[in-house]
C-alpha cells in the first residue's frame, strides 16, 4: 500500500473526508486516509433481487475491512447474475436458486471451466398479507390451491376468513413475481410443484419490497417475499407443511430444521479459480462476521460449524 | 461549411460557395430520407430478432388465449390475448377521458382566453408535457393508488382506472398542443364572416371551428393514442401488472408494452422467450401503424368532402 508521509496526510484529510463523503454515497466508507490513495480493486457481484439487500451490506461492512476492495452490487435476479459470470462482467453472481446445468454448460463451454459454488446462507419466503387480515396460518395445500394453475381457491371464505376490513372483496388478491425471477421460479416448484403453472390473473411485481409494499396496502392480498422484506405493515402468516401440521412462522430456527417448507438456499458463484481478492472477500462472507450480517439483514445464516453433520 | 470572405465578385461564387450549398443539401436531404431508414432500420432489427420463431408459432393460440406462461417448465404458453385486449382497453379508457378534457382545453386556450391566462395556461400544459413517463409511473403507484382504494369500491388500487387516468394526464398535453394549433390555422376571415352573421361565440366554436379543423383535432386525437399505446413505465408501474382480462374498471391488467420492459432484460438471448418479445414489439409496431394509417385515411376521407 502507497502510505503518503504523516504531514502529508494531515494535508490530504479534509480531501480524504470529502472522498469519504462520495464514496459514502455511492458504497459506504468508513475508513478515510492511506487507503484514499490506492486504486481499490473491484468486485462485480450481480444477481438476485433477494440478495441484493444482503449483499448490499456485505459490500458495505467490507469497505471498512479491506478498503483496498470496493464491491459493486447490482440486482436484476439470478439468472441475469448467471448471465454476467458468463460473459465475464461479473466477478461473482449471486444466485437464489442452484445454477441450471444448461447454465452451467454454457459457461464451461465459453471458459472452459465450470463455476465454483458457494453456500453463504439460507432465505425463507415468507407468505404476507395485509396487517388487518385475520388469518392465523396457512397449509401448503392451500397456498397451492391459492396459486396453482386450475385450482379453484380464490375466495378468502373459502379459507374461513371473513370480515377483512376495508377489502371491499372476497376474493383473494394474488401478488406474485415477474416470471423470470428467481423468487418466482422456487414460490412455482415448490407450492405449485415442477409440474404445474401459476394461476394467471396475478398481479406481478418486478422487486421483492414491490410485493410487500402492494400487500400492504391492499387488504384483500396475499404475497410471497424474501423474510427479509418484512415490514410493521404487513403480516406474517405461520406456514404449515399439511393442512393441520403444526404451522410455523420463518425463522432461523425453523429454517435449519427444515420444519419451514418455503426455504432455500443461497449462492454465490464464481469462475472456478477467483482471483485472490475476489476469495477472500468470499472467505470473509463466510466467517462469523460475515454470517453475523446475514442476521442482521434478515436472512438465514448458515449453521455454525460444530452443528453441520 | 465557412463562409466565403466577402470579396469584390460577390456575384460570381465561387467554388467553395457551390460546394458548400451542395453539401448542405445533401446534408437536409438525407436527414429527411433518414427518418425513413431509421423506421425501416428499426423494424427490420425488430423483425430479425423475432423472425425465428413466426413459422413455430401458433398464431390464432399467441392472439387470441390470454395464457401467457413463457417460462414454464411443463407447459410453455405463448398467449398475448388478454394483453392486446388490456392494452385496447387501458388506451380507450385513457382517450375517453383524454379527448374531451383536451379538446376542451384546446378550444378553451385558442378561442375563449387571451393574454396572460393563455400564455400562462400554454406554459403549464406544455410543462405537464415535459414529466418523464417514470415519474407518473411513480404518482400512480403511491398516489392515485392510495386515492383509489380510499374513495372508489376498489379492492385494489393498482388496476385499469388507475393507468388510464395516467394515460389521460400524458397525452392531453400533445391534443391540447395540436388541437390547438389545428384551431390556429382556422383562417381569420371564418370567425369574422360567422361574427357578421349574428354568431355566438359557442355557435362559432360549435358550428365553424370545429368542422374547419377537424382534420387537424383528428391528428391531435390520434397523436394522443399513438401517445398512449406506447406508454410503458407509468403503465408498468400503475396497472398491476396482471395478465387478466379486465371486466371492470377495477381490475388489474396488463399491456404488450410493460411485458417487453418487465420480462426482457433478463432473457436469455435467442431464446425462443426473447424472440416471442421482440414479436410482440413487431405487434406494437402493428397497432400503432394501423392508427396511424386509420388517421391518414380520415383525414383524407375528411378532405374529400
Amino acid at each position: 500500500m502507497n502510505r503518503p508521509s504523516p504531514t502529508l496526510r494531515h494535508s490530504a484529510a479534509p480531501w480524504a473526508a470529502l472522498t469519504c463523503a462520495v464514496a459514502l454515497l455511492t458504497a459506504g466508507c468508513s475508513r478515510p486516509g492511506p487507503g484514499a490513495s490506492v486504486k481499490p480493486e473491484v468486485i462485480q457481484n450481480i444477481g438476485s433481487d433477494t440478495m441484493v439487500n444482503l449483499a448490499q451490506a456485505w459490500a458495505e461492512t467490507y469497505q471498512g475491512i479491506a478498503p483496498d476492495v470496493s464491491v459493486e452490487v447490482s440486482g436484476g435476479g439470478s439468472g441475469l447474475g448467471i448471465a454476467a459470470l458468463m460473459n465475464g462482467t461479473a466477478d461473482i453472481a449471486n444466485s437464489s436458486r442452484h445454477i441450471e446445468p444448461s447454465e452451467e454448460a454454457k459457461i464451461v463451454e465459453r471458459t472452459g471451466v465450470k463455476p465454483r459454488e458457494f453456500l453463504v446462507g439460507f432465505d425463507a419466503l415468507s407468505i404476507f398479507v395485509h396487517k388487518d387480515n385475520p388469518i392465523t396460518e396457512i397449509s401448503m395445500e392451500e397456498l397451492h390451491d391459492i396459486y396453482a394453475e386450475d385450482s379453484a381457491l380464490d375466495r378468502w371464505s373459502q379459507l374461513g376468513v371473513t370480515n377483512i376490513p376495508n377489502a371491499r372483496t372476497d376474493r383473494i388478491i394474488r401478488v406474485s413475481r415477474q416470471n423470470n425471477s428467481g423468487t418466482y421460479h422456487y414460490f412455482r416448484d415448490t407450492v405449485c410443484g415442477k409440474k404445474t403453472d401459476f394461476k394467471l390473473g396475478s398481479l406481478d411485481m418486478n422487486g421483492s419490497k414491490d410485493v410487500v409494499e402492494l400487500v400492504s396496502r391492499t387488504p384483500g392480498a396475499i404475497g410471497y417475499s424474501g423474510l427479509g422484506y418484512r415490514t410493521p405493515n404487513v403480516k406474517m402468516i405461520p406456514v404449515s407443511p399439511r393442512k393441520g401440521a403444526r404451522a410455523v412462522l420463518p425463522s432461523i430456527a425453523t429454517t435449519l430444521d427444515k420444519s419451514y417448507p418455503i426455504s432455500r438456499p443461497m449462492f454465490m458463484y464464481t469462475p472456478s479459480e477467483p482471483p485472490p481478492h475476489v476469495q477472500r472477500f468470499l472467505e470473509w462472507v463466510l466467517s462469523p462476521a460475515g454470517q453475523k450480517i446475514v442476521e442482521e439483514t434478515g436472512y438465514i445464516p448458515m449453521p455454525p460449524p460444530e452443528a453441520q453433520p | 461549411m465557412s463562409v466565403p470572405p466577402a470579396s469584390p465578385a460577390r456575384q460570381t461564387r465561387s467554388a467553395l460557395a457551390l460546394w458548400g450549398e451542395r453539401a448542405v443539401e445533401l446534408l437536409i436531404r438525407l436527414s429527411g430520407v433518414s427518418a425513413v431508414l431509421f423506421v425501416f432500420g428499426i423494424f427490420l432489427f425488430v423483425f430479425i430478432e423475432g423472425a425465428p420463431l413466426i413459422t413455430d408459432l401458433d398464431w390464432s393460440k399467441a392472439i387470441f388465449s390470454p395464457d401467457w406462461y413463457p417460462t414454464s417448465r411443463e407447459n410453455v404458453r405463448y398467449g398475448v390475448g388478454a394483453m392486446i385486449i388490456g392494452t385496447l382497453s387501458v388506451t380507450g379508457l385513457a382517450m375517453v377521458i383524454a379527448v374531451p378534457f383536451g379538446l376542451g382545453a384546446a378550444f378553451f386556450v385558442s378561442e375563449f382566453c387571451s393574454g396572460t391566462l393563455r400564455e400562462t395556461l400554454k406554459v403549464v400544459i406544455e410543462l405537464l408535457a415535459a414529466i418523464p413517463s417514470i415519474v407518473w409511473g411513480f404518482i400512480g403507484l403511491s398516489v392515485v393508488n392510495h386515492l383509489i382504494q380510499r374513495f372508489l369500491p376498489a379492492p385494489v388500487g393498482l388496476n385499469l382506472l388507475n393507468a388510464a387516468l395516467l394515460l389521460a394526464l400524458m397525452s392531453v398535453p400533445i391534443i391540447v398542443s395540436i388541437g390547438e394549433d389545428a384551431l390556429k390555422a382556422v383562417p381569420d376571415s371564418y370567425r369574422e364572416a360567422a361574427l357578421a352573421l349574428g354568431a355566438t361565440r359557442w355557435q362559432i366554436a360549435w358550428r365553424v371551428l370545429l368542422p374547419a379543423a377537424r382534420n387537424g383535432l383528428l391528428a391531435a386525437v390520434l397523436l394522443g393514442v399513438g401517445r398512449a399505446i406506447g406508454e410503458t413505465m407509468a403503465v408498468l408501474m400503475a396497472t398491476g401488472h396482471a395478465v387478466n382480462i379486465p371486466t371492470s374498471l377495477f381490475d388489474p391488467i396488463r399491456t404488450l408494452t410493460a411485458t417487453i420492459a418487465a420480462e426482457l432484460g433478463e432473457t436469455a438471448v435467442g431464446s425462443p422467450h426473447y424472440r416471442m418479445l421482440f414479436l410482440i414489439g413487431l405487434m406494437l409496431f402493428t397497432i400503432t401503424f394501423a392508427v396511424n394509417l386509420l388517421a391518414d385515411l380520415a383525414v383524407r376521407g375528411v378532405r374529400r368532402q
